[in-house]
């Protein structure tokens, strides 16, 4: 009994565990943060200076790159973040020429790796941040897999307590007062970089197209992409031209996943009946089938066994009339020969006389 | 193994005293330099082999656990009973080496149960997987243990167990749907990065209904590697009962591959992605449902229907290699398409030595446990027992 009590308790907490979050999900709907904060990066203003870089590597304290800062020829490749590495500036050819982006975490407001982080080292922050919690932990890489930005890095190279590394918004550090902005925003000498809070950042976005004719696309990525990023990109050029992927969607990673997750509690309430159910039922014919079978075992001995008795009966009957036969016969010879005997005296007398 | 009497150094011995010496090495190199120095992963190709095979092959493959007790117990085919035994030994030895295996896949192995008992994510499908995978370990250890009080002479505790079977049968259907489907589930939340003809919404329905005929051609496939070698260790009621299990579980994985084929066809349908079909990615995918799906549900209704046994161990082997190739498909091959070639993944050499280590070592406490434990025959004592 108490197997089976702890058994059920450790399913019924499973179940609510699970529950409790979808429940959540499927009727509430989130719009981000009201206050959170955010960066507009305009590439029409980016001049591929690798300041920022530069800036984001000392407030992190990051270690020092293998090709120093003011290395142009670094951009001839493209490149992603590391663990070494929160930001980067890549180069791209538009058709009105060169390009500079710069690729770094765009904080989701809807994360794709904290929805499937299996320890929750993802928060989404109120300031618009998406920070890590390397306490927690595990080092399975499913926020690398998810990141539909290839953000996240690893370190491979740690062998036991490797971390994921990527910006945080510099959070740590404004929260602190140390900064008041990011580093490499703060580090930006042509302004392509803005900090503020991310609504005003749309309006700022919506009035530079405005005034501006021509000079860029007439969309701000990241105002819906993966359901909105606090990261904002203004361009000249097509986002697809400067490695910003437009096939994305506009749902966020944790939209998409709340219908699959939201069958889970399901199985483990409807399973044990329909599997309990088909045992039962399997069950009740089997116990149908051999009550049937005893039930026919039963008529056919009894229907033997009068067959048995009668001829038993009748074997009896015809031994009972063998042995009478038998004895009338044993008596009749009995007499006759009596009879005979007598006679013979009777005549043995009369001659002696 | 008789063998084991006479000598132990066999050719199999022998490659088996390699294999666990090169992984021991391997070992000893993840843990002290780091995975960046065993594998071929980067930071675009997060996971590899180690969670393409290990993981998502290991679990597939290892579903003949809950199909054969299902068969047997839940629906009553008691015909099948002989098969219960090798089936959960293997559920078992294959659920234990995916948690092994995962021990050198993720960064701090010293952490696996904090999603479970320090602080659980509950909006993440490997979460599911986690939780599931925990406790069905626990469950399969539960209903393998008779066998093993049974060797051990511990009549007690292997009857209370027995009493639990048809709990344990049911909490095993329940957690291998849930976990199966959530292996699935966990590349719901890429859309952007695997191909089209893998990604699918119902990706967690198609790794369930997949499991099933993975697990029913598997108990075939193994049977029929297992009864050679150990053909002296089996009962007559094992031994006449294996053909009706081939033939029983042949037509049952015709049925579920026929199925299966039918959620792969509306999974391209939902999102309408016939056109992909006429580029090299359908020719692939073409192989995979035509060549490992659609071929093998044919052959296993022909060779049950006509009772031809190599026809249907032939079936069984292209199953189990459609499903590796399935689940390395969308965890590898079709991962991270759009990428150019040079920032593909490939597995390292010693990734893949890593692989064949951990089925080496399965394998091994496989034969260890049938030379010993009543898996393919009744013990003496408990006849009737059940």
């Amino acid at each position: 009994m108490k197997r089976r009590q702890f058994l059920g308790l450790l399913g019924a907490a499973g179940i609510t565990a699970t529950l409790g979050t979808n429940a959540q999900a499927s009727t509430h709907t989130f719009n981000g943060y009201p206050e959170a904060k955010g960066v507009l990066f305009d590439a029409s203003r980016c001049i591929g200076c690798r300041k920022c870089e530069a800036g984001c590597n000392k407030v992190n304290k990051l270690p020092a790159p293998d090709k120093p800062f003011e290395d142009l020829t670094v951009l001839n490749k493209e490149r992603r973040t590391d663990e070494k590495t929160y930001t980067v500036v890549n180069k791209y050819q538009g058709e009105k020429g060169t390009v500079f982006r710069k690729a770094q975490c765009n904080h989701c407001m809807e994360p794709a790796c904290a929805s499937v982080c299996f320890v929750r080292a993802f928060t989404k922050n109120p300031d618009g941040s998406v920070t890590y919690d390397p306490t927690v932990c595990v080092g399975c890489r499913y926020c690398m897999v998810a990141c539909p930005f290839s953000i996240p890095a690893y370190e491979y190279n740690d062998p036991l307590t490797p971390r994921v590394r990527k910006c945080t918004m510099c959070h740590d550090q404004i929260q602190k007062g140390e900064l008041t902005m990011p580093g490499c925003v703060g580090a930006c000498p042509k302004e392509a970089l803005v900090y503020g809070k991310r609504t005003d950042l749309i309006e700022i976005a919506r009035a530079r197209i405005l005034k501006n004719p021509g000079r860029y696309v007439d969309h701000i990525y990241g105002e819906k992409e993966m359901g909105g990023t606090n990261w904002l990109y203004l361009s000249g050029a097509p986002f697809k031209d400067i490695g910003l992927r437009e096939d994305l969607g506009e749902k966020s990673v944790p939209e998409i996943t709340s219908g699959p997750l939201s069958v889970v509690p399901m199985v483990a309430a409807l399973w044990p009946a329909l599997l309990g159910g088909v045992w039962a039922i399997n069950k009740r014919k089997e116990k149908v089938a051999e009550e049937e079978q005893k039930a026919a075992v039963k008529a056919a001995k009894i229907a033997t066994k009068a067959d048995a008795d009668a001829k038993l009966a009748k074997a009896m009957e015809n031994a009972e009339r063998d042995k009478n036969q038998a004895i009338e016969r044993e008596v009749k010879r009995a007499l006759e020969e009596a009879a005979a005997a007598k006679k013979d005296t009777d005549d043995n007398d009369g001659e002696g006389a | 193994m008789s063998t084991e009497n006479k000598s132990l150094i066999t050719p199999a011995n022998i490659i088996t005293v390699i294999i666990l010496a090169m992984g021991l090495v391997i070992t000893f190199l993840r843990f002290t330099k780091g995975l960046g120095t065993v594998t071929n992963l980067d930071q675009n190709n997060p996971w590899g082999i180690w969670i393409g095979f290990d993981l998502l092959c290991g679990v597939a493959l290892a579903a003949g656990g809950y199909t054969t007790s299902t068969a047997c117990y839940i629906f009553g085919l008691k015909k099948y009973h002989s098969a219960v035994r090798p089936a959960i030994l293997t559920a078992f030895l294959g659920y234990a080496l995916v948690v092994f295996a995962l021990h050198y896949d993720v960064g701090r192995p010293y952490r696996l149960v904090y999603p479970i008992f320090v602080q659980p994510g509950t909006t993440s499908f490997l979460y599911e997987v986690g939780l599931c995978v925990f406790l069905y370990v626990t469950v399969l250890a539960i209903e393998f243990s008779p066998a093993m009080f049974e060797w051990l002479g511990m009549k007690n505790l292997r009857d209370k167990i027995t009493k639990l079977t048809i709990a344990l049968t049911v909490m095993g259907v329940v957690l291998s749907t849930l976990h199966q489907s959530s292996l699935g589930a966990l590349y719901i939340a890429v859309p952007s990065k695997i191909h089209p003809l893998w990604y699918s919404p119902y990706l967690a329905i198609l790794f369930f209904v997949s499991s099933i005929p993975a697990g029913l051609s598997m108990v075939i496939f193994e049977g029929t590697l297992a009864h050679k070698p150990w053909h002296h260790m089996m009962d007559q009621t094992h031994k006449d009962e294996h053909d009706g299990v081939i033939l029983g579980f042949a037509r049952g994985a015709s049925i579920s591959l026929a199925a299966y084929f039918c959620v792969k066809l509306v999974a391209v349908a939902y999102d309408n992605n016939w056109h992909y079909l006429a580029t090299g990615w359908g020719a692939w995918w073409l192989l995979e449902v035509l060549g490992f799906v659609a071929l093998p549900s044919l052959l296993y209704a022909i060779g049950s229907r006509e009772k031809n046994i190599p026809l249907i161990k032939w079936a069984a082997a292209m199953t189990v290699v459609g499903i590796i190739l399935n689940r390395l498909n969308v965890s590898v091959v079709a991962f991270n398409w759009q990428l150019p070639a040079s920032q593909r993944y490939f597995p390292s050499f010693m990734e893949i030595m890593l692989s064949i280590f951990v089925v080496t070592v399965g394998v091994t406490v496989y034969r260890f446990i049938v030379s010993r434990m009543p898996i393919f025959f009744e013990h003496p004592d408990y006849k009737d027992a059940h």
